[in-house]
């Protein structure tokens, strides 16, 4: 394999709702700012992925009228998922792998606001059996809460604790959404949005974008003192169908790290992708983290949750980590689809 | 064994709300006044209208805001004969790419006010608004280019913009 590492990261904060700003005006000085983050001049980009979703702007094609921030021309090779920005990262390692260009951007966005997001996500369920019933996002969620309260493997105090931890951490990021100090007994008296669920269980609403510069081997090592190289990445997914599935527990995220070389790896840092408290257990579990590991030191997806970039995000909190020589290892992991369907894990690290 | 299901009824309805953003918001609220707002590419000097906040070759936000002119050159156009649903306009009607004037990018729009089979790359036309109380931050405020009766631009005047 190729050495590739995560040269720059840049992202835009994360707000209720983006008024004054369409897409490509948000993406544009991002773009720019992740680019010279990199030292990498514009031209030797040699592949250009995207992560978002037309379902969320109601507007077919709105990653096409997103490249106009990339400035296409002359003509450049460009790729898109209908996937959160982290399987775009994937794709640009993959094809770093090829060995005949040195250097990816990959950048992500979404506006969560535009449409009733717990609708919107309806639209990616089974067609037939289960999106005809209108599970909306929160309930789906709830569905597999109460499931882990049920098998004793998590307790409603332990989410409140959770959602309290993360948005206390979230203090010091000054791209999220929602921080502060909450008292979990506070918290633990409020009504419930779709019980098990209460609202601190959820994330917040979110448009954002996110952007990170892959580079390989020694293109990246000129780059940047210190890049965050990834030393494994895969992601896997589970059924469709919800029924299939044992939601208490994460198989695909722990294929995922298997593969990846996160199991049995110490690592510093875990940013992990998981929007609604319950799920943080969920995948401490599946990727087996110790006691000693600092899990989402930006707040993770309870702090911000632009819809197509939460994943992306963890990729480039835990790389900003490593760059900044804050950590040493670090594990990011992504999700889309409901209730953990699918997951993407990846292991970075810095030269010693 | 009895027919098969052939159907599902599956209802989808998902309402979105616009954001128009900077530079959109700007030229549609010009519209709404009757009049063309471009933007400047502070990198090539092109003049986008409309404006679409970056300028999609070089990749940078749009500079200074440039009043353009409603009046410009067709470039090229397609005669539409095939009727579909919601349809408004008698056919046949012709469908042009109109390069205002002061403009580096023709701008897509009906033409109207001579016979089809006379419409013509360099024709010069001008915007008929809809009456002033009728005009809103919307391309209907636009209800199509007519001639000018000016003579054809030439060729060599627009063939950099095709």
């Amino acid at each position: 394999m190729r050495d590739v590492a995560i040269v720059s990261f840049a992202q835009t904060p994360s707000l209720r709702r983006e008024r004054d700003k369409d897409e490509v005006e948000m993406l544009a000085p991002l773009l720019g700012e992740v680019i010279e983050r990199s030292g990498i001049p514009r031209k030797e980009i040699g592949f250009t992925v995207s992560g978002s979703s037309d379902y969320l702007t109601g507007r077919p094609f709105s990653f096409v009228i997103a490249l106009d921030a990339v400035g296409a021309w002359p003509p450049i090779e460009e790729s898109h998922v209908e996937m959160d920005g982290a399987f775009a990262l994937h794709e640009a390692w993959v094809r770093l792998q090829h060995g005949d260009i040195d250097v990816a951007l990959v950048y992500a966005f979404g506006k969560s606001s535009l449409g009733s997001l717990r609708d919107v996500l309806v639209t990616q369920l089974d067609p037939y059996y289960t999106a005809p019933l209108w599970p909306d996002a929160i309930s789906l969620a709830a569905l597999q809460a109460r499931a882990l309260l049920d098998a004793g493997l998590c307790t409603e105090r332990e989410m409140a604790q959770i959602a309290a931890r993360n948005r206390a951490k979230a203090r010091q990021n000054p791209f999220a959404q929602l921080r502060g100090d909450f008292d979990v007994e506070a918290l633990l008296a409020s009504p419930y949005l779709v019980s098990p669920l209460r609202k601190h269980d959820c994330p917040p609403i979110s448009d954002g974008a996110a952007a990170v510069v892959l580079a390989a081997g020694d293109r990246a090592r000129k780059a940047v003192s210190r890049p965050a190289w990834i030393r494994g990445i895969d992601h896997r997914i589970e059924p469709h169908s919800l029924g299939v599935r044992d939601l208490c527990r994460s198989p695909s995220t722990t294929l995922a790290a298997r593969k990846a070389g996160v199991l049995g790896a110490s690592v510093d840092v875990a940013e992990l992708h998981a929007p609604f408290s319950h799920q943080e257990v969920i995948l401490r579990n599946a990727l087996d983290l110790g006691p000693n590991v600092d899990i989402n030191p930006s707040g993770g997806a309870l702090a911000a949750h632009p819809m197509m970039v939460a994943g992306l995000l963890r990729l480039g909190e835990a790389a900003s980590r490593i760059l900044d020589g804050r950590a040493k290892r670090a594990v990011a992991h992504a999700t889309s689809g409901p209730c953990l369907q699918q997951n993407l894990v990846c292991l970075m690290e810095g030269d010693p | 064994m009895s027919e098969p299901v052939r159907r599902i009824k599956a209802p989808v309805r998902l309402a979105f709300e616009i954001n128009a953003g900077h530079a959109l918001t700007g030229f549609l609220r010009a519209i709404a006044e009757g009049r063309f707002l471009g933007q400047r590419c502070v990198s090539c000097h092109k003049v986008y209208v409309p404006p679409r906040g970056v300028c999609p070759t070089c990749g940078l936000l749009l500079g200074e805001e440039v009043p353009v002119a409603d009046t410009g050159t067709l470039t090229t156009f397609c005669t539409v004969n095939v009727p579909y649903e919601g349809q408004t306009m008698k056919l046949p009607y012709v469908y042009g790419s109109i390069l205002l004037d002061g403009a580096d990018i023709p701008f897509p729009h009906l033409v109207q006010g001579l016979p089809v089979p006379e419409v013509r790359m360099g024709l010069r036309l001008k915007a008929v608004w809809a009456p002033p109380a009728e005009r809103k931050p919307t391309m209907e405020s636009i209800l199509w280019f007519s001639p000018t009766g000016e003579p054809d631009a030439p060729f060599a005047s627009y063939q950099e913009h095709l």
